[in-house]
């Protein structure tokens, strides 16, 4: 600043009646260049992402190609290895805590934006967001000490004795397992949906609501006629977004489904999910091809949390105002 | 008859939508309920069983072999904060510079796309990292290493950082930017000692917000850092992290060991909190 105010009348003097020479630009094409780097660099690090996952899965395409997908074996001793059953409980557990965190999740947002006394909302907003920032890791350590010893003593065996007529609720129960990690599951994705949910329900403009409520509508009335179906889209980018939570999510998982390669019917038996089974064996795979595989697992989770993602990603655009991306 | 039979209807019906609409209430408060009563019971099992846990000696000594009572975490604090900076070297230059470029230069359409990547980049689950930088350095380095563990915990700043930055950035109002132009500065002049310094807060902000995501971050480290029972001050050595030392305390099928658990994650939720509240009260203050 001060170099501008001092060289000016000095040069002027010099040059009277002259133009003065054009300012250096350097400076500016030097910061637009660099800078315009570092923002490009998010292509290059999806790019490296897609890169290392190839290289390191690629053996395991070679040698068993598409039905990696669809078989169900995983032997690392004898080198036989299909990722179906981590797929299989990457798909149950998401299910198991959308089904669990969906209506949960809408009915707080609706509760938080049309329903609660002013005073309650933000506190009670913030509140859920301080949920969506507990690590992964300390929420598995209260999965395990905490969740699952109560549910396994008063939950688990109320469910196995009405509905043990199913394969899904027969069988031991160990208490970890494939239900336990929906569980957690759910807890963890519920903030996010919550919060996200809000956010597209106070966006729906008051006049909706009041147009429906000079109509005679009750409360619940403008609500699912005038709010819901207004905000229809978003909502269903905000469950989508908490699909791509629950899908890529780790450590609680990992600690509380019991690491086991088989599928069962059962969902009190343990599995695994594509993430959990990373955590779980990738640090022990000592030989190459066990390696491979787990890139190939790495791969395919990469893959699908990217597909969700995107889809999340442009129902959450369409319905307006992209704030949500820095939530998740 | 005829007339009065449809208000009567009427009237029971209007009492059987009033009623439907507090059914529905009802049903809205207790799912608020069901939402905060794990977190509830998550916080008072953390403080109850951390609290009783959370001693001198754990922010002093190092673990104990198993079998032995005692012994502390201090090594993976230092860790945790160890990782934090390295990944702060990596994570903070892209991504505010990165926020820069989209606030002040990128056009329209490119600005869209890096928008829209760097979204898709945090949903990128971050034991990908984790593999990745397995990959890319563990393997060429030959061992793991602090340093692998804190460019995976940067790489997942990066678009944490960029996006919250560039919020920031663009709330500087124009102009701030058009009266310093109009001076003959320079545009990299103003965008360093204008923008940036007026929005020093918010990125400050920004900052800790990333710091608080990523300081509990474990998936991205377990083959990376790795985790150390020992000191370490060769960045190319394992090095402990309080998630990773949480997480194997507390699969471990020792006692002591889950005490401790306990007591590492009451001062990383505390650390993560503190980091989340500060956040808080410097948005508080701006707006």
């Amino acid at each position: 600043m001060t170099i501008a105010v001092e060289s000016a009348p000095a040069s002027a003097s010099k040059t009277v009646g002259q133009r003065l020479p054009a300012p250096s630009r350097a400076g500016d094409v030097f910061s637009e260049r660099f800078t315009m780097v570092m923002a490009v660099s998010i292509f290059a690090l999806i790019g490296l992402i897609l890169y290392e996952l190839l290289v390191g899965a690629w053996p395991t395409i070679k040698t068993f190609g598409f039905s990696f997908l669809t078989t169900s074996s995983w032997n690392p001793v004898t080198e036989k290895f299909g990722a179906l059953p981590f797929i299989y409980g990457t798909l149950l557990s998401s299910l198991i805590a959308l089904l669990i965190a969906v209506p949960l999740s809408i009915a707080t947002a609706i509760y938080l934006t049309e329903l609660a006394p002013l005073w309650l909302r933000q506190p009670l907003t913030s509140l859920i967001e301080m949920l969506a920032a507990i690590p992964s890791v300390i929420l598995g350590l209260w999965g395990i000490f905490v969740m699952i010893p109560f549910l396994s003593k008063f939950v688990y065996p109320g469910l196995q004795s009405a509905l043990g007529w199913t394969p899904f609720f027969s069988g031991p129960i160990f208490g970890i397992g494939m239900l336990s990690g929906g569980i957690i599951l759910s807890i963890m994705v519920i903030p996010i949906i919550t919060s996200v949910s809000r956010e597209i329900l106070s966006s729906v403009p008051n006049l909706q609501r009041e147009a429906a409520y000079a109509l005679g509508a009750t409360k619940w009335e403008v609500t699912r006629v005038a709010v819901l179906s207004y905000a229809k889209r978003g909502l269903f980018g905000a469950i989508i977004l908490g699909l791509g939570r629950a899908i890529g999510e780790t450590m609680a998982v990992t600690m509380v489904i019991g690491n086991s390669s088989r599928i069962s019917a059962s969902l009190f038996a343990p599995g695994n999910t594509m993430a959990s089974v990373l955590a779980n064996q990738f640090a022990e795979a000592s030989d190459d091809a066990f390696l491979s595989a787990l890139f190939a697992v790495g791969l395919v989770l990469f893959l699908v949390t990217v597909i969700v993602n995107l889809f999340a990603q442009l129902l959450l655009v369409a319905a307006g105002g992209n704030k949500h991306g820095k939530l998740a | 008859m005829n007339t009065h039979g449809t208000v009567r209807e009427w009237g029971d019906n209007h009492k059987f939508r009033k009623g439907k609409s507090a059914l529905v209430s009802a049903l809205c408060v207790l799912a608020g309920i069901l939402v905060v009563t794990p977190l509830a019971l998550v916080f008072i099992y953390l403080v109850i069983q951390g609290a009783e846990s959370v001693n001198g000696n754990f922010f002093t000594q190092l673990p104990k072999p198993s079998g032995e009572l005692g012994g502390g975490m201090a090594n993976a604090i230092v860790g945790t904060f160890t990782l934090l900076g390295i990944a702060s070297l990596i994570g903070v230059p892209i991504g505010v510079l990165g926020a820069v470029y989209l606030a002040e230069y990128g056009g329209p359409k490119l600005n869209w796309w890096i928008r829209f990547s760097s979204d898709i980049l945090n949903g990128v689950p971050s034991i990908i990292w984790g593999i990745v930088i397995y990959g890319l350095m563990v393997v060429p380095m030959k061992g793991y290493s602090a340093l692998a563990g804190g460019v995976a915990l940067g790489c997942l700043m990066i678009p944490i950082i960029l996006r919250t930055t560039e919020e920031v950035l663009l709330l500087v109002p124009q102009g701030y930017r058009e009266a310093a132009l109009a001076l003959g500065i320079a545009r990299w002049k103003v965008i360093l000692q204008i923008v940036i310094k007026t929005a020093s807060k918010g990125i400050i902000t920004a900052l800790l917000l990333a710091f608080a995501r990523v300081a509990g971050e474990t998936a991205p480290l377990l083959f990376t850092a790795l985790g150390n029972n020992f000191w370490n001050r060769n960045l190319l050595q394992p090095i402990s992290a309080l998630p990773l030392q949480i997480y194997s305390f507390a699969t471990s099928a020792f006692d002591d060991y889950h005490r401790q658990a306990w007591a590492g994650a009451l001062v990383l939720v505390t650390l993560v909190f503190v980091l989340n509240i500060s956040v808080r009260f410097l948005t508080r203050d701006k707006a």
